[in-house]
């Protein structure tokens, strides 16, 4: 089998607090190949952004904690460096952009010098031609005048601008892996084109791959090739983005799917929400986390952890409704109801 | 333009500084000659009056001392005839001057430095000791503080001078009298400064760069954590004037403080007056360089006159 570019596996991560320990990642494995985009999908509280930031190392530890797992790079565990030598993956081999542009910079210096900060901490290449480096940087991602806008401070930018430039930041040592954590959710929707179609543009002149996390299916159907959808801290479906939106195999997907506002509808339709709250992470349930919210939850459910059911080459489900001895949908939907 | 305008509102300022001293100084009871007047006979009082002008009305002494003040004359000391208020400045404000600067320059390198290593160690041992630092220097108000200093560094142990001016020996125990509660209050100051620029989302970016641990402190924490303590730097100053008063007597240092004070006992109207105007001219000078050096440490900041 072919080495992947990263592989997380069995990625654990809790946190302490005065109220207990939240297990906010329980058991994620995923990965990425090269030059590929990776949509992570999931609700506030998922655990989309902790993950992504355990693979940067950028849990505060405390109160966070790496229980168990770990995050290849190459083949190398990334969560066995010493903090020395993650600094040095850190911005050349894996770059993050963040969700909220208007307070991601640094608003004391200069939007060239923090591109330039990235290149010079990990390249043998100083003054003027880390400056061109940057300005080259800031041409890629479409903003004119760079020679200008190197000396401008982030004030002096919009946000989908500054949104630009911490992709530029992101990009300026050509890292292998791009990691974005909501990166067009401040923005609007106009502005969110745009910073797609560039992320997808310089992945295709780069090679980098993306790990884009969102909760917006749209984005994922415009940018990603495979989704992996995460429900209370795990990843519950995971599939190539056709696979997914035509053939879903997990109830909190086909959630997600129809609550989606459809501008085209010919009739006024209402959104179909999904009842209930996402489960208390404090003590998960051991069974499947989204069984008390699942028109179609069984017994096992709540009892047992769904395995990952594998429905087709690269789509998986952890859902028991997958599972051969299950009967079918309507009949559980019609027994539910006569509770 | 920007500064134009600021330097007229500073003379705006001074002025109405200097007028409202003035009317006050008047309504307080008692005249510079209150203690004389059961020795000299009434027609000498009135000659003395009537040579500083205290038989005028009210508005008369005051049109006749704003003239004098526009040409810097601040007139003559009633108490000690001979001097001229601008020689008692001339005299005190070396002494003064240097004793303020090294407890403002004492005040904020230590302050800082205090509270950006509390910050760095947040809820451990150093954070505690240096906090617990910054608490005593806060509770211990300057009169109590100076003493304890000259017991034990000057008397019992015999390391520093007292009781004189001159060398920069004799200036030690003033100095970090003066500065120890200014200074406490700058580390607190930093320290929570410090810490919320910590959680801020751009020193997630930094980190994210792979950036050293000191680049990322210094470049992105410090220099972002200090910019709300530099505005701190004006009611610093006043805290120091006001200090300088107490412990320029404590120490018997040759400075301004001393003529200020005695001078209201005295009712001594030209000293109030000119000792008055100097403290707030520096206060408001102080003020204004602030504003201006704010343009070059935040640049979200610009000098116009119609604000941001």
């Amino acid at each position: 089998m072919l080495e992947h570019l990263l592989e997380v596996n069995n990625l654990e991560v809790r946190f302490k607090t005065y109220g207990g320990e939240v297990q906010a990642v329980r058991d994620v494995s995923f990965h990425v190949d090269k030059g590929e985009i990776l949509a992570i999908v999931g609700e506030s509280g998922s655990g989309k952004s902790v993950t992504v930031q355990s693979i940067m190392g950028l849990i505060p530890t405390p109160p966070g904690k790496i229980k168990n797992g770990e995050v290849l790079l190459e083949g190398q565990d990334l969560l066995k460096l010493s903090k020395r030598e993650m600094q040095k993956v850190k911005g050349s081999k894996i770059s993050m952009v963040f969700q909220d542009p208007m307070t991601s910079l640094n608003p004391t210096m200069k939007v060239g010098k923090q591109i330039t900060e990235s290149i010079t901490a990990h390249q043998d290449i100083k003054g003027q031609e880390a400056k061109e480096r940057a300005i080259e940087m800031i041409r890629l991602v479409g903003i004119s005048n760079p020679a200008e806008r190197y000396n401008q401070y982030p004030h002096e930018f919009s946000g989908g601008m500054r949104q630009r430039i911490m992709i530029a930041i992101a990009l300026a040592c050509h890292p292998q892996v791009l990691l974005a954590d909501e990166p067009t959710t401040a923005l609007d929707v106009t502005i969110q084109a745009q910073v797609l179609d560039l992320m997808k543009n310089l992945r295709d002149e780069l090679d980098t791959s993306i790990i884009l996390i969102t909760h917006d299916l749209g984005v994922v159907a415009e940018t990603a090739e495979r989704v992996a959808v995460m429900y209370g801290g795990m990843i519950v479906e995971s599939a190539p983005v056709n696979e997914l939106f035509n053939n879903p195999k997990h109830p909190y997907t086909w959630g997600l799917l129809e609550s989606i506002p459809d501008i085209h509808a010919a009739d006024k339709k209402r959104l179909v929400p999904i009842d209930g709250a996402p489960p208390d992470l404090f003590s998960p349930p051991k069974g499947c986390p989204f069984a008390p919210r699942c028109k179609y939850a069984m017994d096992v459910c709540v009892e047992e952890m769904p395995p990952a059911f594998s429905i087709e080459q690269g789509h998986e489900a952890k859902c028991w409704l997958n599972d051969s001895r299950t009967p079918a949908l309507q009949e559980l939907a019609a027994g539910r109801e006569q509770l | 333009m920007y500064i134009v305008k600021r330097l007229l509102t500073m003379l705006l300022t001074i002025w109405v500084i200097a007028s409202l001293t003035f009317l006050i100084m008047k309504f307080i009871p008692g005249d510079p000659f209150a203690s004389d007047a059961d020795v000299l006979p009434e027609e000498v009082l009135q000659n003395m009056r009537a040579k500083y002008n205290l038989d005028e009305p009210i508005a008369v002494q005051y049109v006749l001392y704003m003239k004098d003040l526009v040409t810097f004359d601040l007139g003559y000391s009633i108490q000690s005839e001979t001097r001229s208020v601008n020689s008692i400045i001339a005299d005190g404000a070396p002494a003064s001057a240097l004793l303020g600067l090294q407890a403002m320059v004492v005040a904020l390198i230590f302050g800082l430095l205090l509270g950006i290593v509390a910050a760095l160690n947040q809820n451990k041992a150093l954070d505690y000791v240096s906090m617990f630092i910054a608490i005593i220097g806060i509770s211990v108000p300057s009169f109590i503080l100076a003493p304890l200093l000259i017991k034990y560094f000057a008397v019992e142990w015999g390391m520093l001078p007292v009781a004189s001016w001159g060398t920069w020996q004799h200036s030690i125990l003033p100095t970090l009298a003066l500065a120890a509660t200014p200074l406490a209050v700058i580390a607190r100051f930093m320290r929570s400064s410090m810490l919320e620029v910590t959680n801020q989302n751009y020193i997630k970016t930094a980190d994210a760069k792979g950036l050293s641990k000191s680049k990322l402190v210094i470049r992105h924490g410090i220099r972002n954590a200090i910019l709300p303590v530099i505005s701190f730097i004006g009611p610093l100053f006043v805290s120091l004037i006001t200090g300088t008063f107490v412990i320029e007597k404590i120490f018997a240092i040759p400075g301004i403080g001393r003529y200020f004070v005695d001078s209201i006992f005295n009712r001594d109207y030209p000293v109030i007056m000119g000792t008055t105007i100097f403290f707030s001219t520096l206060l408001v000078l102080t003020l204004f360089i602030i504003d201006i050096s704010y343009r070059y440490i935040d640049p979200r900041i610009k000098l116009t006159s119609g604000g941001e």
